[in-house]
């Protein structure tokens, strides 16, 4: 279906091709996975397949790519519209018209499809993707999810033979993802389409894929069955780490297959799991109060009435479905958000009644897009403008942080060219600099990789070694099974468990992490626990 | 059974609601009786109150009636500082101070006496401007603005879609900036003036600019601009035939419409213009490989709505020759204004597309308050609208 012969992509002023080499060949019916670390050329690699890439993006390409008889170079995207469908990582962006029904018919109305037809295909698909209740409804005011789930099905309606989806669930939540899952697991198997799929999050989609298409970050790809390319990838769910850690033979995939090979080990390890080594010091004083915090916007009650205390060296995770307030609670304590009722103090004093800059020493946010606080030319002026802003505090000069943080990056690269983790410890490292006692960060974890997301469990364990209390809003659970003390689960805008990781998150089907669910009843959560525990056995 | 088919609740398509509109426009064109005016307005009202959708360019009509009323005062307020002369026997309402002007600017008269005729003239002229945005108005009112630029023949097609994206991408621009403002509090930026404008601006564009390249992408991966069979000089003679097209109606217009200039040189010059278009679209229109999602049929509601608007235009056109003193009532001497029968008789024949339209679709998502709503605006408006005139 989709061949790739000799390719070798290089951007203009690029020092080296993205993709080396690479002959690849994907057949019809397959669900290919592809991995590999943050700019290893996966966006390339998908972007290359319907001939984005060089038509749209520029650069060179040599070798040729086929999909389904025709020739990228002598097709430009349009011309492959008919066989490849292609849906991004933000499907609003994607979005040509404003409502659903609309959307789904746009590509067939650019093919020409005949109106009688496609008034067939948009029901079809409309039922086929659970979309009917919304088929009037505007594009911007539907969920994430939903969202996704639209752009599948606009790409879907002209019968394309191949889907290529870039990071279709990394802004979801896990209820929400699995939906878009289900339904393109439903197209794998019922319409027999060929899908090409880059995520982040493995964990969520290992166990779907046929073939596993592996970028080792210098140009070189390696294509095969998922059992044996997890086997040596550098990016790997926490079930495969497990397995690899385990020796298990054939590597599990699946929670299914781990637990099944995971009886001997359930036995080999103390019931009891060791506390990860964590240089915090014990819990601190209570650094923020929060009584019966009400947001509203309009008619809708984003956060009821929500009471929270957060004491020093403790990090909490915030969870819940998208749209259950997680944000407007973040923004409410920052003080820049709405707040229609209630008390917040930390250290005593409502930042909302501060100055700007001083609810800044107060509480720091990164919000979760965190460029939104970037408008200078070079990383330089940011961290020079942050020293300004900040004046007189305890803290370090903006560029030592950063150099903890983030160590390496130059000086004078612009804020956009930078990686979405190299960003985020920017905007962390200029909200760090008015040395605030309380820090909230919204969504982290959005378009890291695991590499990425460690450096950030170990930023996070800093900042709460130094006194400070860190809350943490976010979907990922594998990340808050590393990195929280303390979960905060919320739904409509109340607080519906509040309580140790282990406690909340392990007995949840939506929460549990994969290791939590392998080892059940044992309270495990991460495989360096595991790891830790195995360690006096190996010895 | 046909004719319920043909009652059931549908949208009208959007050309024959602009017809009917640019029909009454040209009709409102040929008259200052404020009388006739204000049946217009009635007509208006009573149609686009009775047809309209639920969507959010339907509640426009109130907008344009607003301006309608400025328009007036603008009118009335430029012919009492510009005074122009007196008749003998005029009434004078107040004198304003005169201001002097040098010899050479004699036409020109600043200040001075205000009489009742005048103003009412002005006033008069006035309405008839506002009654034109009016009709615009209702024709944006009751046509869906998207559905009418799927109208646009295929050579425009581009430009529609223009259109159409700068629409659904408005909303995210304003969430953008909010977004970013708010961000902006986070650092404490203290700066003020140019640079707390940057700090907004550059993260927002760059946003912006992220986002249309993104779009941009999407919709070439779904086909959009697909090549069809055209060279290089067939594109160019369907710009020329175009162009020449456009300027031969924009001359034909004038013709037809301003009662000075020849009538014989206005009927000609919009005739070869709309020739010339239809040259030029349908060359244009070859390359042309789309088809519509659930077009808009055209049948008898439509021609219905055409004709009233059509008839109207027609018969105010054709009573300006043996009733041009009651349609352009002057106010001196100082008269009521007389209602001729004819014109009366048209302008309420626009009024049937009230009725001919197929009533509007409800929004199919179940809303506990729709009809209760719907009946209050029924009722409100238009007696507020009417009461005003």
């Amino acid at each position: 279906m989709i061949e790739f012969d000799r390719v070798t992509v290089t951007y203009t002023d690029a020092p080296a091709p993205v993709l080396r080499n690479v002959s690849l060949r994907i057949d019809e019916g397959e669900l290919c996975l592809v991995v590999g670390r943050t700019g290893a050329g996966k966006s390339t690699l998908l972007g290359a397949i319907n001939g984005l890439v060089p038509h749209f993006t520029g650069g060179a390409l040599a070798g040729r790519v086929v999909v389904g008889g025709r020739d990228t170079s002598t097709h430009p995207p349009r011309e492959l519209a008919d066989i490849v469908g292609v849906v991004g990582q933000d499907p609003l962006a994607g979005f040509v018209t404003d409502v659903v029904e609309e959307e789904l018919a746009y590509s067939m109305e650019q093919l020409a499809v005949p109106a009688d037809v496609m008034r067939k295909r948009v029901e079809e698909t409309l039922d086929l993707l659970g979309l009917a209740e919304l088929r009037y409804r505007a594009l911007h005011e539907i969920s994430g999810g939903q969202q996704q789930r639209v752009a599948i099905g606009a790409v879907l309606t002209p019968h394309p033979r191949v889907l290529v989806l870039d990071e279709p669930t990394s802004a979801l939540d896990p209820t929400a993802a699995e939906e878009v899952l289900a339904a393109i697991t439903r197209l794998v198997h019922d319409l027999g389409v060929t899908v090409v799929l880059a995520e982040h999050r493995l964990e969520r989609v290992v166990q779907y894929a046929d073939r596993v298409v592996h970028l080792a970050g210098d140009g070189t790809v390696r294509a095969g069955a998922p059992a044996e390319m997890f086997a040596t990838t550098t990016v790997a769910p926490p079930v495969v780490e497990l397995g690899r850690l385990a020796g298990w033979t054939p590597l599990p995939l699946s929670v299914r297959d781990a637990r099944r090979l995971a009886a001997p080990l359930r036995e080999s390890i103390p019931v009891v799991a060791p506390e990860v080594v964590r240089a915090r010091g014990g819990a601190g004083a209570r650094r923020l109060r929060c009584r019966s915090v009400v947001v509203r916007y309009g008619d809708v009650v984003a956060v009821r009435s929500v009471d929270l205390d957060l004491a020093a060296h403790e990090v909490t995770a915030v969870m819940g479905r998208n749209g259950s307030g997680k944000s407007s609670l973040l923004w409410a304590i920052q003080g820049s958000g709405q707040r229609q009722g209630g008390v917040v103090e930390i250290d005593g004093r409502d930042p909302k009644t501060l100055s700007a800059g001083d609810a800044r020493a107060l509480v720091g946010l990164v919000p979760q897009t965190p460029s939104d606080l970037l408008y200078l030319e070079t990383v330089r002026a940011e961290l020079e403008q942050a020293d300004a802003e900040s004046g007189p505090t305890r803290s370090a000069p903006a560029r030592e942080l950063l150099d903890r943080l983030a160590p390496g990056i130059p000086d004078d690269i612009h804020p956009r060219d930078l990686s979405e983790g190299q960003r985020l410890s920017l905007v962390l490292a200029v909200q760090l600099r008015a040395a605030p006692a309380v820090v909230l960060l919204d969504e982290p974890t959005r378009g890291l990789d695991y590499e990425a997301k460690r450096a950030l469990v170990r930023i996070v364990d800093e900042l709460a070694a130094e006194g400070r209390a860190v809350v943490i809003a976010t979907h990922d659970v594998e990340f808050v099974a590393a990195a929280a003390d303390r979960v905060v689960v919320m739904a409509e805008g109340d607080i519906v468990a509040d309580g140790p990781t282990a406690a909340v998150i392990v007995a949840s089907p939506a929460f549990a992490p994969q290791v939590a669910k392998i080892l059940a009843p044992l309270e495990y959560l991460t495989v360096e626990q595991v790891a830790i525990a195995l360690e006096p056995a190996a010895r | 059974m046909a004719t319920d088919a043909r009652r059931l609740p549908r949208t009208l398509h959007p050309v024959a609601w602009w017809v009917w509109a640019i029909g009454l426009a040209v009709a409102v064109n040929r008259t200052t009786n404020p009388l006739l005016l204000a049946l217009v307005l009635a007509v208006l009202s009573f149609v686009v109150v009775n047809r309209r959708t639920d969507a959010p360019w339907a509640r426009a009509f109130k907008y344009y009636f607003a301006l309608g009323l400025f328009v007036i005062g603008v009118h009335v307020v430029f012919r009492t500082v510009f005074g122009s002369g007196l008749a003998p026997d005029d009434h004078i309402l107040f004198r304003l101070p005169m201001v002097p002007m040098p010899g050479w600017y004699a036409g020109v008269q600043i200040g001075g006496p205000v009489s009742l005729e005048a103003t009412l003239s002005a006033a008069a002229d006035g309405l008839r401007l506002g009654t034109l945005i009016c009709c615009i108005g209702a024709a944006n009112a009751l046509a869906n603005p998207k559905r009418a630029l799927r109208v646009l023949p295929g050579a425009l097609y581009e430009l529609g879609v223009a259109v159409v994206v700068s629409i659904s991408v408005a909303p995210q621009l304003v969430e953008s900036v909010q977004r970013v403002a708010r961000a902006r509090r986070l650092r404490a930026g203290r700066s003020k003036g140019l640079r707390a404008l940057r700090s907004i601006a550059i993260p927002v564009l760059e946003d912006a600019l992220e986002r249309s390249l993104m779009l941009a992408a999407a919709m070439d991966s779904r086909g959009y601009g697909r090549a069809g069979p055209q060279t290089r000089s067939s594109r160019r003679l369907t710009a020329a035939l175009m162009l020449a097209g456009m300027m031969g109606l924009c001359a034909g217009a004038y013709g037809l419409l301003d009662s000075t200039a020849p009538h014989l040189l206005g009927v000609l010059a919009i005739f070869a213009g709309a020739a010339l278009c239809c040259g030029g679209l349908a060359l244009g229109g070859r390359r042309v490989t789309r088809t519509q999602y659930r077009p808009d049929p055209w049948r008898v509601p439509e021609w219905a709505v055409c004709g009233c608007g059509v008839t109207t235009a027609i018969l105010l056109y054709a009573s300006t020759s043996f009733n041009a003193a009651a349609l352009n009532p002057t106010f001196s001497p100082l008269h009521f204004p007389m209602l001729p029968v004819l014109p009366t008789i048209a302008i309420l024949l626009a009024a049937i597309a009230g009725v001919a339209a197929p009533p509007p679709p409800r929004p199919s998502r179940p809303r506990v308050a729709t009809r209760p709503v719907r009946s209050e605006a029924h009722t409100d408006e238009p007696s507020a609208a009417q009461v005003s005139v």
